[in-house]
């Protein structure tokens, strides 16, 4: 029996340890999530009955009610488009500017804001819902799973994010884990987590790059790894990029094909979602083979479409080249060159792309690490962090923030307080002064971004100090300091000095979207809609003159002849003008056109009519007659 | 407490790399927030304020620029803020001089060779620093470091530059 035991400071276990409540290290992603756990510096992803570590990120909240996640979820798809919602993830946090960048992927109707949070809701099932509801289902249901295989309580977890994940994006994560009954141990982020499941693996040293492509967002880290330390020198990224974008690429060339056969989609969610699920495997089968093949079925029409790697390839080379781009500048940010890395790891789905496994073996110089499978090493890293962060373990994380924090001054010039890749936690502070005598408060305008100008950075945070003292111009001390804890979260303070009446403000940023933003989105969505519309109508009104003169070139080759010379020539002028406004763009003018067509024509086709009816009837019999009629 | 105090260094401008990381290793193995997770709110929140200033500590010093402007500050040297006009006439020449050259090299090659001639010149700058704390000689200190903050710029607009050219090729 133990009576006393001895711990290094900070390395007490927790007060719950032993108590069977275990900590999960959970990969919660744009497209796929998984679960896992790490005992004794193993970890395992946490497989459902049929043996899938997977769970596909779609919530569905179906008409017969309740709540599915999962596969289950995308089956409904299908049949209610509009109660399913996939990749939520790139809405985490989200303001205006970024919802162009999902436009496509995400075809939600987008609800006003409460005025509380002012964060992005979706209609989905009849209901607004925030991302943050969304996603805690995600995470109940990562949960569930891991009670039913641990047959244990499951309170606490480790959640991954992308490195490149702002403010907004980690407070609404950490949010998204309360509701679920998640306590967040730590955040940690992706290619830190993917680094750990390696590095403790293997055993690694040196300088180490993980280049993380998902569904939706890309990272680029560059670590050090060094005695159980994991030290992330640097890191950037752009949270819209990733494998859903080659999805887009194909499925615009599927649509244009369709297009170029002359069928008419009406381009709605459903006939997306179809075109979106065909390219991912396309995509997906372009992995291992040099071309594939698949059948696209719109409202009832099939076709049929050949995909090279080569076609492939050359449509997702100018993402691929971003990529590149956004790594070379990581290490130029480091002080590092390609010849200094030990090795690249490569996470996320999009890295079976072949094209994006050449190139970046050609950066490096090397081939890149790929025998723990990208979709799980996430999750098996944050795993062993949740094992580290309970039950004590040696490794070390030492992470760095990804984008430059700062205060807006004069002339909307962003003043920058905590530079990108400054380690974490972090706390610094900025002097600032009055600019007007007798001024009493100061607005301070928190951002977050590397652009110089205020207008090009993310509005985090605004707040007023209020109370300060009457003095001259430049002669009050006002001091902001900002504090960036281990998750990467931010708090912003500020106080007059000189005085010794210290006002002090607290600020949590919220989600960053003001009213203005709110209404330009809803704005912008609505003038699309209406292009959208009037381009739907246009097509729609050609494909049926289209139709129309097929019928009567049809009608002429065989009955021409029903015809005298001058009202043939009527009709042949009447063609030509229908034809000449289908090349236009005025929906009227087909529509007219098509009309007087039609009405010329029709002495034409009830004469047909006639004949036909004549030719029909002579010398037939009752039931030849009647099989006629049937066919 | 000053940085080199925080990390149980000695005050030199020639600082090994190594010992610091060693010594910064050891202290965030300390106070890290992730040896606090399961303590109570006060020594968390104290454990953060250590772990920030050692971080502070070790970002100041682990760049060799951002530690000489650190110890020029310790030893009174005073420094116009970032940003300011140059009032240095030979540095005023130095750099536009410098800048017209960048201008004109319109190659990756030449931009390189720009960038790798401005790195040795940080390099030999440095050497030079050196001495000069020793001798405790504030005017060459000023004038020295105001030279490196502008060849640290221009490393900056040159990689600026490359990347340019880099994009334009591709």
């Amino acid at each position: 029996m133990t009576l006393l035991e001895i711990h290094e400071p900070g390395e007490t276990p927790l007060p719950h340890a032993g108590e069977g409540s275990l900590a999960v290290g959970i990969d919660l992603g744009t497209t796929n999530s998984v679960v896992a756990i790490a005992r004794d510096g193993t970890p395992a992803a946490l497989h459902d009955e049929t043996g899938r570590a997977l769970v596909p990120s779609v919530v569905a909240y179906p008409e017969a009610g309740g709540v599915l996640v999962g596969d289950q979820a995308r089956a409904l798809v299908s049949s209610e488009p509009r109660n399913v919602v996939a990749s939520i993830k790139r809405l985490m946090g989200r303001g205006a500017a970024d919802l162009h960048a999902v436009a496509g992927v995400l075809p939600y109707e987008v609800e006003p804001g409460t005025g509380q949070t002012d964060m992005v809701k979706l209609r989905i099932g009849g209901r607004a819902r925030s991302p943050v509801e969304i996603s805690a289902e995600i995470l109940k249901a990562l949960r569930a799973r891991a009670e039913a295989a641990l047959e244990k309580p499951v309170e606490r977890a480790v959640i991954t994010v992308p490195a490149y994940f702002d403010d907004a994006a980690r407070t609404a994560t950490r949010d998204a884990a309360r509701v679920a009954g998640l306590e967040v141990l730590r955040l940690v982020n992706e290619p830190t987590a993917a680094a750990l499941a390696y590095g403790l693996d293997k055993g690694s040293e040196g300088l180490y790059a993980v280049y993380d492509l998902g569904g939706g967002t890309f990272d680029f880290s560059l670590l050090r790894l060094e005695k159980g330390v994991f030290q992330v020198l640097a890191t950037g990224g752009d949270t819209a990029l990733g494998g859903d974008d080659f999805d887009r690429a194909i499925a615009e060339r599927l649509l244009e094909e369709r297009k170029g056969d002359g069928l008419a989609d009406e381009v709605d969610e459903t006939a997306v979602k179809a075109a979106l699920a065909l390219s991912r495997h396309m995509k997906e089968q372009l992995s291992d083979r040099d071309q594939t093949s698949g059948r696209l079925e719109i409202a009832g029409v099939p076709s049929f479409h050949t995909l090279t790697r080569e076609e492939f390839d050359a449509m997702v080379d100018s993402h691929v080249a971003r990529t590149l781009e956004i790594s070379r500048n990581v290490l130029a940010d480091a002080g590092m060159g390609a010849a200094d890395v030990e090795g690249v790891v490569l996470v996320g789905g999009s890295t079976r792309v072949p094209l994006v496994r050449t190139k970046v073996a050609g950066m490096i110089g090397k081939p890149p690490l790929t025998d723990i499978d990208p979709d799980e090493v996430v999750a098996l890293g944050a795993a062993l962090q949740a094992e580290a962060l309970t039950g004590g373990g040696d490794t070390l994380l030492l992470d760095v923030t990804p984008l430059s924090l700062g205060l807006e001054t004069m002339g909307g010039i962003v003043e920058k307080i905590v530079p990108r890749n400054t380690p974490i936690p972090a706390q610094l502070a900025q002097d600032f002064t009055t600019y007007q005598d007798g001024q009493s408060a100061m607005s301070i305008h928190v951002v977050q971004g590397e652009r110089e100008m205020v207008a090009d950075c993310r509005s985090l945070a605004r707040f007023e100090l209020l109370g300060i003292p009457p003095m001259t111009a430049g002669a009050a001390r006002i001091r902001v300091s900002f504090a960036v804890d281990a998750d990467g979260l931010l708090t912003v303070a500020a106080e007059e000095r000189t005085t010794g009446v210290a006002q002090r403000v607290e600020v949590k940023p919220s989600y960053g979207l003001s009213h203005e933003d709110m209404a330009d989105m809803l704005y912008d969505s609505m003038d699309n809609a209406e292009a959208d519309m009037n381009l739907r109508l246009l097509t729609e009104a050609r494909v049926e003159a289209r139709r129309g003169i097929l019928a009567l070139e049809a009608a002429l080759a065989k009955d021409g002849k029903l015809l005298s010379g001058e009202e043939r020539a009527a009709i042949d002028a009447t063609r030509a003008r229908l034809e000449t406004a289908m090349e236009g763009e005025s929906r009227d003018e087909i529509n007219a056109a098509a009309e007087a067509l039609e009405t010329l024509s029709k002495p034409f086709a009830e004469r047909r009519m006639d004949r036909g009816i004549r030719e029909a009837l002579s010398g037939m019999s009752m039931g030849d007659l009647e099989s006629r009629v049937g066919e | 407490m000053d940085h080199f105090a925080r990390l149980g260094l000695p005050a030199a401008l020639d600082l090994d790399a190594a010992a610091l990381d060693r010594a910064y290793f050891a202290l965030q193995r300390q106070w890290h927030p992730d040896r606090f997770v399961a303590k109570p709110p006060e020594d968390r929140v104290r454990a953060s304020a250590e772990a920030a200033s050692v971080n502070e500590a070790y970002r100041t010093l682990k760049d060799p620029l951002s530690r000489a402007f650190y110890m020029a500050g310790m030893a009174g040297v005073d420094l116009p803020g970032d940003g300011k006009t140059i009032d240095d006439p030979d540095l005023l020449m130095e750099a536009m001089e410098a800048r017209e050259a960048l201008h004109d090299a319109d190659t990756p090659e030449a931009v390189d060779k720009l960038a790798v001639e401005a790195r040795q010149d940080v390099h030999k700058a440095l050497a030079e620093l050196a001495s000069l704390f020793l001798a405790n000689d504030r005017a060459a200190i000023r004038k020295t470091l105001l030279r490196l903050r502008y060849l640290d710029k221009f490393a900056e607009e040159a990689r600026a530059r490359r990347m340019n050219i880099d994009r334009s090729n591709a």
